[in-house]
């Protein structure tokens, strides 16, 4: 008995793939419905629908570029505090003196081709007229991911707290200083008081729930870190699974009739 | 001249960068030897010599650089207006004769155009201090993908267009079926495997940025917002804060949202297609390829301190100033009756002042809708329904409402439509 026999007949090979190897129809199909990750697949599917000319393969793409991301950031945060003390040295030390260091590059490269990703993939969605009936809602939860993405991306900017960093983020979020009625430099916040007392001023407007300050501050950067690491990523993964199951449940990728 | 030459390490790069582009066309020209297509073949051979030279003179670091000439007439005839006119006028040549535009013979030459144009001006110094910035990188792949993803497309739905013209199914019709495994699990593989070494060789290649530790007492300038943000960045040229950062914004996610529920032409699912579904196709394509793509690159490339405009090839200097006279509508309404908007807000308060303005904004929400609904939209009108048929108006008003503020702002040096500071409201 060859070594690769005895691994294959072994009870602890025999308990986790419970079937012969995928190589005739029929474990080709049961391989797709025994393993928890190939379920997110059907079983078969039209041939145009997965042609490169046609998905660009792009959503999957953009949900690698997630699992790439969810990966290189959990070990990123072995090595990174968000406090004005260590943010900015900790990131020093990534580039200077940590052994896998590349890993902020990836972190940081990969983000950058998730957005370029969803782009894509929308941009393909709407060219082949996928969000038509039945997949309407579908789109829906395509364009909160995409929105929740740029947010994804968006709080991760301030984190190495460089000059660049604050300031995009000085830049972007001083919009919402002019949130209609709940910005206080906003259209309408004046009438929202009691009495003459104003209730939005720039210590209880949008921005400063955003920023927990009236600036950029160490406040800001744990808000952005909380964001960044659990919240929005924990929302994107529920969204995902809506997505990919509705993906199925709407009849697997569209296609002419 | 202080950055006239080129160091070593970029002329390296540039030799790097032709002979990929060699590579790429002599894959072209192996390609149309086998479909046997002569000329083609020739043509992409002739590019990749014509690359292939290139590649030599900067290996041997000739040190060719781009005219001065050249640059200084780009940098004479660019400026924010010529840039949108003529993307926008590209757009429609595009859009128009798609058919021979996307014919593969000529796409690919007007590819290498495009390759060879980019590859001289990276001779330029500030023309590469810009588009090398680590977070600027991105967005040159973002124009090479969003080039090859409009070709493709393009390129599919003139054929899908000529078959259903001809009664044929489109090339996306079939009706075989294959296994996931092997057919798309592979394919996922290898896409993964691609995408990690991408990720690792841009890794090693090109550090991620780092500037001096964060510090409120010195912004630098220019203060920029994340590269995909630039487009509304931009926007803040004509609009104020509350409208380009907030207002337009949630009807770009509420438009998108709705996209399917407005669109109420059932063809074109599934398939590539222009003719079928043209009004959708140019409404869309117009707000990510223009309104998005085209902005986020001025946004990116051309505004420099103060945001001003810079040419591609120019320093970006942070005296220089661009004088700034725009007055708004009351001003011009007001003054040219013969007397100021600060009399008239005087004796009849800041409504008066700003009737004029808020009468062309109502109108232009209220009456537009019905005016287009009895004449181009019958049509749409007729099959939408009334919810409809106004959420999709509204949105295309607030959408044109850019491009018409552009053009007003460079014809009239329009600021504000209303003027209402005592309330944040301009508009
Ligand atoms: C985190 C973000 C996203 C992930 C991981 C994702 C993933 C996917 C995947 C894997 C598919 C299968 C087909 C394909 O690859 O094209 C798909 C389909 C689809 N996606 Fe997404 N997507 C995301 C965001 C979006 C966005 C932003 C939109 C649109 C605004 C969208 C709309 C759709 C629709 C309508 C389909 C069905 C297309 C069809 O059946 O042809 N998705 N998505």
């Amino acid at each position: 008995m060859s070594v690769g026999d005895w691994i294959k007949n072994n009870q602890v090979w025999k308990s986790i793939f419970r079937h012969p190897a995928p190589r005739d129809r029929r474990n080709r199909v049961v391989v797709m419905l025994t393993n928890v990750f190939l379920h997110l697949h059907p079983v078969s599917v039209r041939k145009s629908g997965i042609a490169l000319s046609y998905t660009w393969c792009m959503g999957g793409l953009t949900f690698f570029l997630f699992l790439v991301e969810t990966v290189t950031g959990v070990l990123l945060m072995f090595y990174y505090r968000p406090t004005l003390e260590h943010a900015y040295n900790d990131i020093l030390s990534l580039r200077d003196v940590t052994t896998l260091g590349i890993l902020r590059e990836i972190h940081r490269w990969g983000a950058h081709a998730m957005v370029i990703a969803i782009w894509l993939h929308m941009y393909r969605v709407f060219l082949t007229g996928s969000y038509k009936p039945p997949r309407e809602f579908n789109w829906s939860v395509g364009v909160i991911l995409l929105v929740l993405t740029l947010l994804l991306s968006f709080t991760g900017y301030l984190l190495p707290w460089d000059q660049l960093a604050i300031w995009a983020i000085t830049v972007g979020s001083n919009m919402a200083r002019a949130t209609p009625f709940l910005g206080h430099e906003g259209p309408g916040a004046a009438l929202l008081n009691v009495g003459g007392v104003p209730l939005i001023h720039s210590g209880s407007d949008a921005r400063f729930l955003l920023l927990g300050g009236k600036f950029v501050s160490g406040e800001t950067l744990l808000r952005f870190y909380v964001l960044h690491c659990v919240a929005i990523p924990l929302a994107v993964a529920v969204l995902i699974a809506i997505h990919f199951w509705r993906v199925r449940k709407d009849g697997g990728i569209s296609g002419a009739l | 001249m202080a950055h006239g030459s080129l160091t070593s390490p970029v002329q390296n790069g540039l030799g790097v960068y032709y002979i990929l582009c060699a590579l790429m066309s002599v894959g072209f020209g192996v390609y149309q030897v086998r479909q046997r297509s002569r000329f083609a073949a020739l043509l992409a051979f002739a590019w990749a010599g014509l690359f292939g030279f290139h590649a030599a003179a900067y290996l041997a670091h000739q040190g060719w650089v781009i005219p001065h000439s050249v640059t200084h007439l780009v940098d004479a005839y660019t400026n924010a207006i010529s840039y949108f006119v003529v993307s926008t006028v590209a757009f429609a040549v595009l859009l128009i004769f798609r058919k021979p535009l996307t014919e593969p013979n000529v796409a690919w030459t007007l590819m290498n155009l495009t390759l060879l144009a980019f590859g001289w001006s990276l001779t330029n110094y500030d023309f590469r201090d810009i588009v090398a910035k680590p977070d600027n990188v991105p967005i040159v792949m973002l124009l090479a993908a969003v080039g090859y993803f409009t070709w493709l497309p393009l390129r599919r739905a003139v054929l899908n267009d000529d078959l259903i013209a001809a009664g044929k199914p489109v090339l996306e019709k079939d009706d075989e079926k294959v296994l996931v495994w092997p057919d798309l699990v592979y394919t996922e593989l290898i896409a993964m495997i691609i995408c990690t070494a991408i990720l690792v060789v841009w890794g090693i290649l090109l550090k991620a940025p780092l500037e001096a530790p964060a510090t409120t007492a010195r912004a630098p300038n220019p203060s920029k917002a994340p590269w995909y943000f630039l487009g509304l960045q931009e926007m803040l040229v004509y609009y104020d804060p509350w409208m380009a950062g907030v207002v337009l914004p949630t009807f770009i996610v509420i438009g998108l949202m709705a996209i399917p529920y407005i669109d109420f032409n059932q063809k074109g699912n599934g398939y590539y297609t222009f003719k079928e579904r043209p009004f959708a196709l140019i409404m869309f394509l117009y707000g990510f390829l223009v309104l998005w793509v085209v902005l986020i690159v001025l946004g990116t490339f051309l505004r420099g301190p103060n945001w001003n405009f810079f040419g591609p090839f120019e320093t970006w200097d942070a005296h220089k100033v661009d004088p700034l006279n725009n007055v708004n509508l009351s001003d011009m309404f007001w003054l040219g009756l013969g007397s100021t908007p600060e009399q008239i807000a005087k004796a009849y308060g800041w409504f008066v002042r700003e009737i004029p303005g808020i009468i062309l904004t109502v109108l232009y929400f209220v009456a537009i809708p019905p005016l287009m609904a009895k004449t181009v939209f019958r049509n749409f009108f007729v099959k939408m329904g009334f919810l409809r048929y106004m959420t999709l108006m509204t949105l295309i008003l607030f959408m044109t409402s850019l491009p018409l503020k552009m053009v007003l702002r460079w014809t009239l040096n329009l600021k504000y439509i209303v003027y209402i500071p005592e309330y944040f409201f301009n508009i």
